[in-house]
């Protein structure tokens, strides 16, 4: 058993295309686990008794295994299509993206509040204008971990018939042809290399999005 | 869907679901016991570790390493990697790869917690302990873990769960466990056993989290019990503004 670097090359056209299809796995289902989320903390702001069933809920489904998931939709949404994939894969998101998006609007100052009612703004320029852009920093790390833990777990959409990169570890990986190890070390090295890089983007697009907190932790 | 469900209700009651290899009690015991002793494994070796770290405050480094590289690796892959690593030295068949994987899955939540809680155990507590003559591991055993039990303990519940679920995709690599039930039902087909397989298994890690958030809520102050139940924290290392800014 050893590493076949030829193997690599001569796929690299089929790699690329689960690499693909892994991204829009990801993206589909972080940005719609967002919106979710950016309704359930609005609601939760309004009415904080909510916070504790949709936090509890939401808790409960993150404890489900993602293969029992996609098992116990597949009677409703199909076996392996993308909906199944991508209704797990969403509900995976919410607990650490409502959250942060509750403790980002928590954290963001009263007098900061004040200032802007002072100013006339209205609820929603409030919310836009001041409470959003202060509470990035916590959303964006919030964004971070779902987003490296999502492309984790779109590798076990492989045990579906989808996979993205999960292609390579499970169906060619578990083979005992001679580029076992070859498929897997170069879907596990995808998928970690792809979840640095998208923390790494997230990260640079929240500093330049909010310069005021780069330069707080600066003068520090 | 009503006639569906019924079809369930009967593959639970058939006698042959609770009996044989591929009955629910054997592969139920198999699942827990690989979890058990995963569980066991990572705690011996994260929470020395995150130990040590958190009490002297040298390695904070490391700590984040561990984090974000225990977020990265797909759990999936791990499992791969250790039956084709381990499949060469005759024991890639079995339990073996899949409580290799486990552990090195288990390990990072549970030195993450141990290092933050120590870290966020007051500091004039620890001078005081040391003004008192306390040594190094006296403040460690009387001071500091106690103090942190709850985010230490947070740590353990995080990595049950983890494991307990991930232990259902051993049986992509042969490793038996529940998932082996949902498994079959893939292969052959079958929407009435894969459904059925799956309530046991979700059951199973609903249980496992509310049980250690029970344990959890059990060892808080008294003055903290009585609190309704919060999820699972996943580790959070840099929370709040971006990389490595450790408590």
């Amino acid at each position: 058993m050893r590493i076949d670097l030829e193997w690599v090359l001569e796929n690299l056209d089929r790699i690329g295309e689960l690499l693909l299809e892994h991204v829009y796995l990801t993206a589909l289902a972080v940005g719609i686990g967002l919106v979710i989320s950016f309704a359930f903390a609005l609601l939760i702001r309004d009415r904080p008794r909510w916070y504790g069933p949709i936090i509890g809920g939401t808790g409960i489904l993150y404890a489900i295994p993602s293969l029992a998931l996609f098992a116990l939709l597949t009677p409703i949404t199909g076996l392996g299509t993308v909906l199944t994939a991508e209704i797990a894969l969403v509900s995976y998101t919410l607990l650490i993206l409502t959250r942060n998006i509750v403790e980002g609007l928590r954290a963001v100052p009263g007098d900061a509040i004040e200032a802007a009612a002072g100013m006339g703004y209205t609820r929603v320029q409030r919310l836009l204008r001041v409470e959003l852009p202060l509470a990035m920093p916590i959303i964006v790390a919030g964004i971070r971990i779902a987003t490296v833990s999502t492309v984790g777990l779109v590798t076990v959409t492989a045990l579906i018939g989808l996979g993205g990169l999960g292609y390579l570890i499970v169906t060619i990986g578990t083979q005992r042809g001679s580029f076992g190890l070859t498929a897997t070390l170069t879907g596990i090295t995808l998928a970690v290399g792809l979840a640095a890089l998208a923390d790494l983007a997230l990260l640079a697009l929240q500093r330049a999005f909010t310069p005021w907190a780069r330069r707080r932790t600066a003068t520090q | 869907m009503i006639e569906f469900l019924g079809e369930v209700a009967a593959w639970f009651a058939d006698p042959g679901t609770w009996s044989g290899r591929d009955g629910i009690p054997t592969r139920l015991w198999e699942h827990l016991w690989i979890s058990g002793i995963s569980l066991a494994g990572s705690i011996a070796i994260g929470l020395p570790l995150g130990l040590a770290i958190g009490h002297t405050g040298r390695g904070a480094g490391a700590v984040v390493a561990i984090a974000n590289v225990g977020r990265a690796v797909p759990s999936l892959g791990l499992m791969g990697l250790a039956f084709l690593l381990l499949l060469p030295l005759g024991l890639g068949v079995g339990p073996l790869p899949t409580i290799v994987a486990l552990i090195a899955l288990g390990i990072p939540p549970i030195v993450v917690n141990a290092y933050v809680g120590l870290r966020e155990v007051d500091r004039d507590l620890v001078e005081a302990a040391r003004g008192m003559g306390m040594r190094g591991r006296e403040v460690l055993g009387r001071v500091e873990v106690p103090i942190a039990l709850p985010v230490i303990l947070a740590g353990v519940r995080t990595t049950a769960v983890q494991i307990v679920a991930t232990a259902t995709l051993a049986a992509a690599i042969g490793g038996g466990t529940l998932g082996q039930l949902i498994y079959i039902g893939f292969n052959v087909g079958d929407q009435v056993r894969i459904f059925g397989a799956a309530l046991i298994v979700a059951a199973l890690s609903i249980g496992t989290e509310l049980g250690f958030a029970w344990i959890q809520g059990a060892a808080a102050s008294p003055g903290l019990r009585g609190r309704a139940y919060v999820p699972v924290e996943p580790a959070q290392v840099g929370r709040g503004g971006g990389e490595a800014t450790l408590p």
